[in-house]
């Protein structure tokens, strides 16, 4: 079985966010940039699968800026077998929607087929939730989204989701799409070792134009904006005060 | 202009609050049609009709719709497109699986989340969990759009839409449920509870997550409780408030032994009244709280449950 496994260079999760005072964005010029921690969860997964001699070979793929191949190389380390780099965006400020991303993706698909494509289920600058979805769709494939536990039986894969009310589990055939959540395995740190013979691994680059999809964006940003702060509050002294502070305010 | 907005129906009811949210947000685009889909979805496309300002609802039964799977709920969708220029729903965990699929068959990108309405074509969205808002203006000819309930007020009850049957798209077959596994309680549920108490790390243990449900259970409220207590294993992660989990925007929040991480503020910072509870004096939850107790929630919480 062969594993798909999409990856987006974001800034890091640790990172304080800053919005840039012209309104035009978040501001990432000379600010550390790590993998989607998501798709970490994405690639740890794969991983797993061909330790379990269920998968045979791991292929990543990133879609942006060039500097997303520092990104590869990080799932390259942590036991992807080899990289695709398909450079989409010269400024580090351009997000290729996920529409462009999973059309390009799609192309992907059609000629390293696949068994089944992991994904994070988010991106944690754009929050947009779509790219799995949207590759479901463009293929015709069934999907399997915000995953805690995946398990493949046969041709079928079994994945039991995050859902509002609690969990759910499905059975969707492969070849397929799964996009996974939080819980479904921490993902290991890559070792030094891992990261030498990381650099030796296979990256292709290749361009969206080689593709032949267009990634002109059908969202225009107007603007980017800080959120609106609260007013500031007030330290109560007990929680005598508390009740009655609440009180007051026919909170209670 | 006309607006197919996708109800929130779990198991043959209508979610109302979601649903009622939806509309509001649905109404300033145009008139607005309900989707009401499921293995059985007539009792909920009754109770859609009376929601304020739905002009129409459309109920479709069949087996394949059952359980919300998205590949044959995206088929539908699509099959009914014609005639809309907005496709929406309220930003659940449903919509999300579905709402993405329906707008690349549909070639359009899909704007998630949406926050506030500008006008027909742009809308506002958060970004870096919350850290940014975003207005982001669509090119394309239909919009399909989930809105972040927390932000809308339900419309009121009060309406008579007609209701007709629409049949299901043809089932794509691709995928078929085996389980749901749903967290039984008597608790309100947590996206709409007019009072929401929330235990993180503070708390210690699963054992001691019972002081955040008796002061819970006290106010009638839902319990919530950050990522970091739901990775320590104290909470289900259904429970989980913020970025990763639910957005919640009670009139009353209780956060106790929660330092107040962004990804946790991304979910609860539109709430009326914000308490904190916490022993740190410096923990950024206090930035956001109306009213801050520094102390040891584990003499605060019962003494408050005892007060209030």
């Amino acid at each position: 079985m062969k594993v798909l496994v999409p990856v987006k260079r974001v800034i890091d999760y640790n990172v304080k966010v800053r919005v840039k005072a012209d309104g035009s964005g978040v501001d990432l010029a000379n600010v550390k940039m790590s993998m989607n921690p998501f798709d970490e969860i994405a690639v740890e997964e794969a991983i797993r699968l061909k330790e379990a001699g269920k998968a045979d070979e791991i292929v990543v793929v990133s879609i942006g800026v060039k500097q997303s191949q520092e990104t590869l190389r990080t799932a390259l380390a942590m036991g992807a077998d080899r990289a695709i780099l398909v450079v989409a965006a010269e400024d580090v400020h351009t997000d290729i929607e996920p529409l462009a991303v999973a059309k390009i993706l799609a192309k992907v698909v059609e000629e390293e087929k696949p068994d089944i494509v992991l994904a994070g289920k988010q991106a944690i600058d754009n929050d947009m939730n779509a790219t799995g979805q949207m590759l479901a769709a463009l293929l015709g494939w069934s999907q399997g989204t915000f995953a805690s536990e995946l398990n493949i039986e046969g041709d079928n894969a079994v994945v039991t989701r995050e859902v509002d009310g609690g969990l759910q589990t499905i059975k969707v055939s492969m070849p397929t799409i799964v996009t996974v959540d939080l819980r479904l395995n921490e993902p290991r740190y890559a070792s030094l070792p891992n990261i030498m013979k990381a650099k030796k691994k296979p990256l292709d680059e290749k361009t969206a134009a080689d593709y032949g999809v267009d990634t002109a964006p059908r969202l225009e940003i107007v603007k980017t904006e800080e959120p609106a702060a609260r007013a500031a509050g007030i330290i109560v002294g007990s929680v005598d005060e508390l009740v009655e502070k609440l009180k007051e305010a026919g909170a209670v | 202009m006309a607006v197919l907005l996708l109800a929130e129906v779990n198991n043959g009811e209508l979610a109302m609050d979601a649903t009622a949210k939806a509309v509001t947000a649905a109404k300033a685009l145009g008139d607005v049609t309900v989707l009401a889909a499921g293995a059985s979805a007539a009792a909920a496309g009754e109770a859609a009709a009376k929601i304020d300002g739905v002009s129409k609802v459309l109920v479709a039964e069949d087996p394949s719709l059952g359980h919300r799977l998205a590949e044959s709920t995206a088929a539908l969708i699509v099959s009914l497109a014609d005639d809309y220029e907005h496709i929406v729903a309220p930003a659940t965990t449903d919509a999300k699986n579905v709402m993405p699929r329906v707008a690349a068959l549909l070639d359009v990108m899909v704007i998630s989340d949406a926050s506030g309405v500008v006008d027909a074509n742009t809308f506002e969205r958060p970004i870096y969990a919350g850290n940014a808002v975003q207005t982001v203006k669509s090119s394309d000819a239909k919009k399909v759009v989930t809105f972040r309930t927390s932000t809308f007020d339900a419309a009121g009850e009060g309406g008579s839409a007609s209701v007709e049957t629409v049949s299901a798209a043809d089932n794509p077959g691709l995928s078929e449920w085996v389980e749901d596994k749903v967290a039984e309680s008597d608790r309100p549920e947590l996206t709409s509870a007019g009072v929401v108490v929330s235990g993180g790390r503070g708390v210690g243990s699963e054992e001691d997550f019972a002081l955040i449900e008796k002061l819970a259970d006290k106010l009638g409220a839902a319990v919530g409780a950050s990522r970091a207590a739901v990775d320590s294993g104290y909470a289900p992660n259904d429970w989980q408030v913020g970025q990763t989990g639910k957005v919640v925007a009670p009139d009353l929040y209780i956060a106790v032994g929660i330092s107040g991480a962004i990804q946790h503020l991304a979910g609860m910072k539109d709430s009326k009244i914000i308490v904190a509870i916490n022993k740190d004096e410096e923990a950024p939850i206090f930035q956001v709280a109306d009213f801050g107790l520094v102390a040891d929630l584990f003499e605060a919480v019962p003494a408050l449950t005892e007060k209030l």
